[in-house]
């Protein structure tokens, strides 16, 4: 076997089970962060480094008549201060806007480094001081002078697109950032036109604040002497960064900037993005004459500056008959994205919404419109799950819906309408997978009745009626909610993006490269960037079992753009399904030059040298072999080698994947609601996942509970909320409800396993799955609750205030 | 103007000079370089500056530095002896009890204070005692199942399986 081709080097050896890929290895990262020895963006100290703090803007909406920085400049301590037209760079980049080729009209307006002539939300950076200590800059702040004229503010997406709105931006009448449709329009209107039944429902799908526990930061050191750049950012994505900051916002050169991501501490998607602050501490540095410059943001700042998640408003109608079976589905969303776009805030409510808002089901017929718009608000970008958790909130809560509206079972209309096993690729009839032109996605695999029979299994479910009736005699309102979700993860192959018509400006592929020492010690190199999610760990498995080498022989770098290949980062669920592969495609590439080398030593031909893990043998002849190390050693030194190779081994792979991968499962939750306060506990919480292949099972398991956690939050306690002049009232953690300890149970988690058949790991992806499918699930739980008291539909999160006036209601109402 | 803080941290004397508005996490992290405890909000709320100081969990971003005079002060960084883990470091590890691991100084050093206090912990009492710490990766499940193991390692006097530092 030669490996000239890919389906050669991505071998069917994978799936073998032993090796370390399949066992929960304990995370080699977690000595430094139990220890203490972490090593995030705040932690670093470098030799002269100033401090930068950025002025916001009090008021959501603003016009900014005169800025006076005299005062700011005398304090002690100051070396500078910048306002917005000192700034010679170009607004941020808009990345990925909704229309693209497919021609739909976006009115694209993106964030300044600092703002110029107008605020658009409360929060945005209109001035910045670069002083020698954090307090001194921070001092500095409140002396500079800024003279406002305030506006009218609007930010309800709904409310900002009606006549007599205030508006934004003078490209975007009626504040209108896009009209987007997907699916299939006439079609469905004649399915929903000629149905026995249609349900209708308007959805809130309020706004969230992502809030992982390190809040974002940057450092950056310009060098006279090089006349280069460097950056050190809390970043999921430091490649994209470099070239977005050198292409797009900067002009800099892509090669002289150098962008490094620390240890991150949780991101969640919140810092995958271009942001303001990244290109102002490379301008500060330079201005300062070369001093690093840093700027790491508090948390109530964080609370304005960094995106934040959802904030949906959703008009439903399902519609089929009375046996359960659904002809269509038909959702018209407003999808608030702020006062200017984050970088890929257009994409979230459009790809990663409507066109999985089919969920598992066979439905014949969907359409889907969302109306993006500008409002008084920080920006809105993908917050773990990104769209998804949004569709599967509008299906899944469309599901209950209707089996509530027919009476019948909600676990009998999920079952009812499921894809078959055998349906697999499946292209959705209404188009929801395919590009303008003619470019599809298929959902690549699925068997969604067992995990749906073993969670209801596992829940008790047959049982329900008198679960419910035992907690009625302790005054408790017992509810049960599925959630059968499907995500789309693993994103995705690039001449699908290209096709798409969307204007995703990202090819979706990844690297990996393997150098093997001398020693035969091993260091895999990979473009993806991990925040949590125990990359050292995982890919060191896969490189360990594709070599035959013990774990602790494979070292994994990342996150810094020098020296590592090019990648698109840890974002979508995809760096296991398609930077594992590019690990592994790497792997194979060194494997076949060991295998022509082995055969050099052995004097034997390629073609007869067997490898069975680091082995390398001659076919029938065991005892003439040579291991990986010695290989290694051998092929370093290169004082014999055979014509035309090269010496040492190193290599990189870089992978695309030929499909998405698509995880499902079902969720069940079980509330209690106490009769007399309207306080919500979720007492149990069921979740059967199918993530195909598990490289370390213990960390995916780990990614499944919190995911549970996030998504609970939303449903119970998370709502950011601004008032109608567009001050951020729940504008600190002690305004925000997070999940704590003491209000949640422990998961009870169960599996099926169907492999991807799109990637040689099986590996489908899981780090969005648990917050895609939780959140429904509560929410169907605490209806179900409720619905004896008739109410069938309340909007999240479902606070002890909303339950018990929801109550209170209901009983008034029956009196 | 600056004031005197004398306190031992981790076991060594220190005496250090600081702006009366200075807190203890500052003084911590910028002048004694123990980065291991973290800020993780600016209300009080997220638990990740959690340190001990004289033996109790305190947030140390709500203790002025001055107020550490004469305190017996312990961080994350000197929670291991002499290379071995302390137990609470084993099960952490062993549980699967972080991932992005910015929250876990402030963890471990809260449970530290529950264990000192109750040695055989109900999960209630474990989910109590870490209700002021904030951890937005785990859902606190598998924290639960490694405060609990280490309640159980130093009540059996076992050894944890996670063996030292490496």
């Amino acid at each position: 076997m030669t490996a000239e081709t890919e389906a050669d080097v991505l071998t069917a050896e994978t799936q073998v089970s032993a090796g370390p890929v399949g066992q929960s290895l304990k995370r080699r990262e977690d000595p430094r962060f139990i220890t203490g020895e972490g090593n995030y963006l705040d932690d670093i100290k470098l030799a002269g480094m100033s401090h930068l703090a950025i002025l916001r803007s009090p008021y959501a909406h603003a016009r900014i008549t005169s800025i006076d920085t005299s005062g700011a400049k005398a304090m002690p301590g100051v070396l500078a201060v910048i306002v917005g037209a000192d700034i010679p760079y170009n607004p941020l980049p808009m990345a990925w806007p909704a229309g693209g080729s497919s021609g739909v009209q976006n009115n694209v307006n993106t964030p300044r480094v600092l703002a110029t002539d107008d605020v658009k939300w409360t929060g945005e950076g209109v001035a910045a001081v670069v002083a020698e200590t954090p307090e001194q800059a921070a001092d500095a702040l409140e002396a500079i002078q800024v003279d406002w004229e305030p506006l009218p503010a609007v930010v309800d997406a709904e409310k900002a697109t009606k006549e007599g709105a205030p508006q934004l931006h003078e490209n975007a009448p009626n504040n209108v950032v896009f009209v987007w449709k997907v699916g299939d329009e006439s079609g469905t209107a004649a399915a929903i036109d000629s149905a026995e039944v249609v349900v209708r429902q308007r959805l809130v799908n309020q706004r969230l604040i992502p809030n992982p526990l390190e809040v974002r930061g940057d450092i950056g050191w310009y060098n006279p002497g090089t006349d280069e750049y460097t950056i050190w950012m809390s970043s999921q994505t430091p490649h994209i960064q470099r070239l977005l900051l050198g292409a797009f916002v900067t002009g800099i050169p892509e090669h002289k900037i150098r962008c490094i991501s620390p240890d991150v501490g949780g991101a969640f998607g919140t810092k995958i993005f271009c942001y303001a602050d990244m290109a102002l501490v490379m301008f500060a540095s330079k201005l300062v004459g070369g001093r690093p410059v840093k700027w790491v943001e508090t948390r109530r700042e964080s609370y304005q500056s960094t995106i934040h998640g959802r904030d949906h408003i959703s008009y439903l109608e399902i519609a089929g008959s009375r046996d359960g079976t659904i002809a269509g589905l038909r959702v018209k969303t407003y999808a608030n994205l702020g006062g200017r776009l984050s970088t890929i805030g257009p994409g979230i409510p459009t790809t990663l919404y409507g066109r999985v808002l089919a969920g598992c089901y066979k439905f014949p017929n969907v359409f889907c419109e969302v109306t993006g718009v500008y409002t008084n608000t920080t920006f809105v970008d993908a917050y773990r799950g990104a769209g998804r958790p949004e569709a599967t909130y509008v299906v899944e809560r469309a599901m209950d819906l209707f089996a509530d509206e027919i009476g019948m079972d909600p676990a009998e209309i999920r079952r009812r309408n499921f894809l078959p096993p055998d349906s697999f690729p499946y292209d959705n009839p209404s188009g929801l997978g395919t590009a303008v032109n003619g470019e599809k996605i298929y959902i690549d695999s699925g068997n969604y009745e067992p995990a749906l029979d073993k969670a209801l299994a596992m829940a008790g479910y047959a049982d329900m009626a008198s679960t419910k009736a035992e907690a009625r005699t302790r005054g408790k309102l017992l509810g049960v909610g599925l959630s059968s979700y499907i995500e789309v993860c693993g994103v995705a192959p690039s001449k699908w993006i290209g096709a798409v018509g969307e204007g995703w400006g990202a090819a979706m592929w990844e690297s990996a490269n393997i150098r093997i020492h001398l020693t035969g010690k091993i260091i895999l190199t990979i473009g993806t960037q991990p925040q949590g999610q125990g990359h050292e760990t995982t890919f060191s498995q896969i490189v360990a079992q594709e070599l035959g080498v013990p774990v602790e022989d494979v070292i994994v770098q990342h996150s810094d753009t020098k020296g590592a290949p090019f990648g698109y980062g840890s974002y979508g669920s995809r760096t296991a399904s398609v930077g594992g592969s590019a690990a592994i495609k790497a792997a194979g590439k060194v494997r076949e030059k060991a295998r022509r080398y082995a055969a050099h030593m052995l004097e034997a031909s390629p073609d007869d040298i067997e490898v069975d893990g680091a082995t390398y043998s001659v076919r029938g002849s065991p005892d003439k072999k040579k291991t990986l190390q010695e290989i290694s050693f051998a092929i370093g030194l290169g004082f014999s080698l055979p014509e035309g190779m090269e010496p040492y081994l190193d290599e990189t792979a870089y992978y695309d994947t030929p499909n998405c991968t698509w995880p499902f499962g079902t969720h069940v939750a079980i509330v209690e609601i106490d009769d007399e306060t309207g306080v919500v506990d979720l007492v149990r919480y069921i979740a059967v996942d199918d993530v195909g292949n598990k490289i370390n099972p213990m960390i995916v398991d780990g990614q499944l509970h919190g995911g549970i956690a996030q998504g609970v939050g939303q449903a119970l306690w998370e709502g950011a909320v601004y008032d109608d002049n567009g001050q951020l009232l729940s504008g600190t953690m002690m305004d925000y409800a997070l999940p704590r300890a003491s209000w949640l149970p422990m998961f009870e988690l169960d599996e099926t396993v169907t492999p991807s058949p799109v990637n040689p790991l099986g590996a489908k992806g899981v780090g969005e799955a648990g917050a895609i499918a939780s959140t429904a699930a509560v929410a169907n739980a605490v209806i179900d609750a409720l619905s004896p008291l008739g109410i069938r539909h309340l909007d999240m999160p479902y606070t002890a205030q909303t339950v018990w006036r929801a109550m209170s209601q209901a009983k008034g109402g029956q009196a | 103007m600056t004031e005197h803080v004398s306190l031992t941290v981790n076991g060594i004397g220190r005496e250090v000079d600081v702006e009366p508005r200075r807190l203890l996490v500052q003084l911590l992290r910028e002048e004694l370089d123990l980065t291991g405890t973290h800020v993780g909000c600016d209300t009080s709320q997220c638990g990740a500056c959690t340190v001990t100081m004289d033996g109790r969990a305190v947030k140390s971003c709500t203790v002025l530095a001055v107020q550490a005079d004469g305190a017996n002060v312990t961080t994350i960084e000197g929670v291991a002896k002499a290379g071995a883990m302390h137990p609470l470091q084993s099960a952490f590890w062993e549980k699967h009890g972080l991932q992005c691991g910015f929250c876990t100084p402030g963890m471990i050093m809260a449970a530290m204070d529950l264990l000192d206090r109750v040695s055989d912990p109900s999960d209630e009492e474990i989910r109590h005692a870490i209700e002021g710490n904030i951890c937005r990766c785990t859902g606190y499940h598998n924290i639960v199942l490694a405060i609990r193991e280490a309640a159980r390692t130093l009540r059996t006097g076992e050894t944890a399986s996670a063996g030292g530092v490496s």
